[in-house]
């Protein structure tokens, strides 16, 4: 799946927030994700890296979920 | 009749043996919630553990006796939802529908509450015996968390009760909630999910065939709602579970739609 | 037309439906409804909970910043584990011996009932000598280790502290195409690999779950434990110092230990790139709020399920063992024992390892419990006829010169004790979970034939260079 050039979690620095505007993700990976909250339109904190960077850790929803870059990078913000 | 039914159901197709008279309690929620405190505080250590009938999940089950009635507490494993997409979800969406539990006890954690509701409304629309759990109330008190207990009552349609499992607070007012949904001495009618224009007119589409051939055995709308979400494993489960006879062609059929 | 509608064909015309109105919609149906449902979980939340002020940063924010910081979160986890394991390894010796003093004691009572009762020795033999002093051994080595790695470890993830071990471990094992949460069921095995085996559930996709499971046996569970120790600490230990011997056998422990994770990553990278070839799935990780688990019912809990589970174990698997090992080491082909010529024939093989053949059979003869495979040697050595430890360490390091140990023989016995096939109980819990002969035979052979492949390479190398 080609990502689109648009805004990702990914892009998120620690601190910053973004409103999903899209999961361009399939299958399992994209059910559990929408299932944990993360839907078009749900605020999103960039919250900590692991020590080597990846995964990242998010709060969604009052709750801490941790995605590797190659997930967050498919789930896209609106622009801020 | 009715009784004896239950029970083969609940031997033969989720491995329970449940004693005549006892009330099955059904034990939902998301992972991290508390769930086994719950599960422990109320039933001590008149538990055992195995796995369900034909999978590799885990299935704890546990008694407990209250105003001389006996009780049977099957913990289900933790899922975010039961759109049942995982094994586990599936284990635990078939119990609910299926095994037709007196109660269904539903653990949510008060500090985030609005993804645990997810799993509370959809427990609510596949049966009406509901009891949430509002758990972890002594860590909201510690972040500032407060929550409107009745009005949630109200909002939910379902009895709500606060609880700290760990401190054992609110485990009383449980057990007497438990027992009075079992015993249907207490009823509800849980809140009606409410869904987009489009979702609501396919679901009003289908649901006419669906209560003439269901009966009211489930909820329509959820059925409905299941078959909208493409949930091709729900059928088989019906199937089994309903005794409904099963032609191998039309399982072909389902299968390859 | 009969009034008759059979319900499956309806049912199937409800499907079909029902899918035509799902793809004829522009976005998913799905999604929607999983929106919907959060839509009203979001408005009901809304009239119904309030945030107070919160303070700048709470406590656990801090926390997290600590255990999954760049400088700090990998060295607190190896303090940790080296924690854990220091406090079971050193907390279990006085338990162990107890219930090795009052069990080996009830022994005796035994063998009184059995004279009193006029019963041949051989029966003796085979009941009391054989069948109880294995379950006895099980015991007193196994639960005192167990009931105190286990408590600890569910104490940690009751905190919350593993997924953030996950969390930290992820992008090495996405390297070798594998799941983060694989640092966990590592970690369990290294109380016993039956429960590793088991804790692999936790990881989601197929394939990842499988490679788990192939190379939880990498890590040495509690079982394992007691022979890497003695041997390190007779053979490293002995060359040394005495105040330096319980450090150096230390280090040598942990060099195992991390051996055994390094073979874990490169056969799980093997694995992915070979016979379990396939896209990682990707990580999602929940991180709970770090919360004060209720350590005493945790401890309660914790003893009285190990507790179950060594006596089970013990009366199953090692129990069974034990009778048939005293037989094989007390019914005499010629003049010398079955055993004895079974590491006869096995001799040239285990040379060629940097083994004997009575430390080969040793480890076959303890596929049913590992515990049992240092007692089993000395048994076999000393020709006693029964298993026996000894007490002091200089005993164990005479006996085992005198039958011509060399440090290649305790280097190699070591690394077969990290890699061999795993005990009997683990290779069961690997077809329950698999629910394959193929993976569980695999989980069997593929530490099987690392443990030959590396002890031959050690010891040839070390030969051919004159070292040994």
């Amino acid at each position: 799946m080609q990502p689109s050039d648009k805004l990702s979690l990914a892009d998120l620095t620690v601190g910053t927030a973004g409103r999903i505007s899209s999961v361009e993700l399939d299958g399992l990976l994209r059910r559990r994700i929408l299932d944990l909250g993360m839907i078009p339109g749900t605020q999103v904190e960039c919250i900590r890296k692991s020590p080597v960077g990846d995964p990242i850790a998010f709060r969604v929803r009052n709750t801490m979920i941790a995605l590797r870059s190659d997930a967050a990078n498919l789930i896209k913000v609106y622009p801020f | 009749m009715h009784e004896e039914n239950r029970g083969r159901v609940l031997r033969e197709h989720f491995g329970i043996a449940a004693a005549l008279g006892q009330y099955v309690i059904a034990l939902a929620g998301n992972p991290n919630v508390g769930k086994s405190t719950v599960f422990n505080a109320l039933t001590g250590l008149r538990q055992h553990t195995g796995n369900w009938p034909g999978k590799t999940v885990d299935n704890a089950q546990g008694t407990f006796t209250y105003r001389q009635k006996p009780f049977l507490l099957v913990d289900l494993p933790g899922t975010y939802s039961i759109l049942a997409h995982t094994v586990e979800e599936q284990v635990a969406r078939d119990f609910i529908c299926f095994g037709q539990p007196n109660a269904t006890l539903v653990v949510l954690d008060a500090t985030c509450l609005e993804r645990n509701l997810n799993l509370a409304l959809q427990v609510m629309e596949i049966t009406p015996n509901v009891v949430v759990c509002v758990n972890l109330m002594d860590e909201a008190r510690k972040k500032n968390i407060a929550i409107d207990l009745p009005a949630l009552e109200k909002e939910l349609g379902v009895p709500v009760v606060p609880t700290a499992a760990r401190k054992g607070e609110g485990l009383d007012t449980l057990r007497e909630t438990l027992y009075q949904v079992s015993t249907g001495a207490r009823k509800s009618i849980p809140r009606q999910l409410v869904y987009s224009q489009a979702v609501e007119e396919a679901v009003e589409k289908l649901v006419p065939t669906i209560q003439r051939l269901i009966d009211h055995k489930l909820n329509p709308r959820w059925v409905a709602l299941r078959l909208l979400d493409g949930d091709k494993a729900f059928i088989e489960s019906i199937s089994r579970h309903l005794e409904l006879q099963l032609s191998p062609k039309a399982l072909q059929e389902v299968a390859a739609l | 037309m009969s009034g008759t509608v059979k319900p499956m064909t309806t049912l199937v015309n409800v499907c079909a439906e029902a899918d035509k109105i799902r793809l004829s919609t522009d976005s998913t149906l799905s999604d929607t409804i999983v929106s919907d449902i959060y839509a009203n979980a979001e408005q009901i939340a809304r009239k119904v909970v309030t945030h107070k002020e919160q303070g700048e940063s709470s406590w656990d924010t801090r926390l997290d910043d600590i255990l999954t910081s760049r400088l700090f979160g990998y060295p607190i986890m190896l303090a940790l584990l080296g924690a854990i394991f220091w406090i079971t390894i050193e907390g279990a010796n006085i338990p162990s011996g107890m219930i090795a003093d009052v069990l080996f004691a009830f022994q005796d009572q035994l063998t009184e009932w059995f004279v009193l009762a006029g019963a041949p020795a051989w029966l003796h033999g085979v009941f009391v000598l054989g069948l109880y002093r294995a379950l006895a051994w099980v015991v007193s080595v196994m639960l005192p280790p167990m009931a105190i790695f286990f408590p600890l470890f569910t104490l940690l993830e009751d905190l919350g502290y593993l997924p953030r071990v996950a969390f930290n471990m992820d992008s090495l094992f996405k390297r070798c195409k594998a799941c983060g949460k694989q640092a966990l069921t590592m970690c369990m095995g290294f109380g016993c690999n039956t429960a590793g085996i088991v804790s692999c559930r936790i990881i989601d996709s197929p394939r990842e779950r499988l490679i788990a499971l192939l190379t939880n046996n990498f890590v040495p569970c509690n079982g394992r434990f007691p022979t890497l120790i003695a041997i390190a600490s007779i053979f490293v230990g002995g060359a040394f110092a005495a105040e330096y011997e319980t450090v150096v056998a230390s280090l040598v422990i942990t060099t195992i230990v991390l051996l055994g994770i390094a073979t874990t990553f490169a056969v799980s990278w093997l694995l992915s790139h070979t016979i379990l070839r396939g896209e990682p799935s990707s990580l999602v990780l929940e991180l709970p709020p770090y919360r004060l688990p209720q350590i005493g019912a945790i401890i309660y809990r914790s003893l009285i399920d190990r507790t179950l589970f060594v006596l089970k174990r013990a009366v199953i698997m090692a129990a069974p063992a034990g009778a048939i090992t005293w037989i094989l080491g007390n019914v005499y082909i010629g003049d010398l024992s079955i055993l004895a010529h079974v590491a006869g024939w096995l001799q040239p093989l285990s040379y060629a390892i940097g083994l004997d053949g009575f430390i080969l059979l040793a480890f076959i003869l303890g596929l049913p419990a590992n515990e049992i495979v240092v007692p089993i040697l000395l048994m076999s050595y000393l020709s006693t006829g029964q298993m026996i430890e000894l007490d002091s360490l200089d005993e164990l390091r005479q006996v085992l010169l005198d039958h011509g140990w060399t440090w290649l023989t305790a280097v190699c016995s070591m690394l077969f004790c990290l890699l061999h096939w795993p005990c009997a109980t683990t290779l069961l819990s690997a077809y329950k979970e698999s629910g394959s002969i193929k993976w569980t035979f695999l989980s069997f052979l593929i530490p099987t034939i690392i443990a030959f492949a590396v002890c031959l390479v050690v010891a040839q190398t070390a030969r051919i260079l004159g070292l040994a």
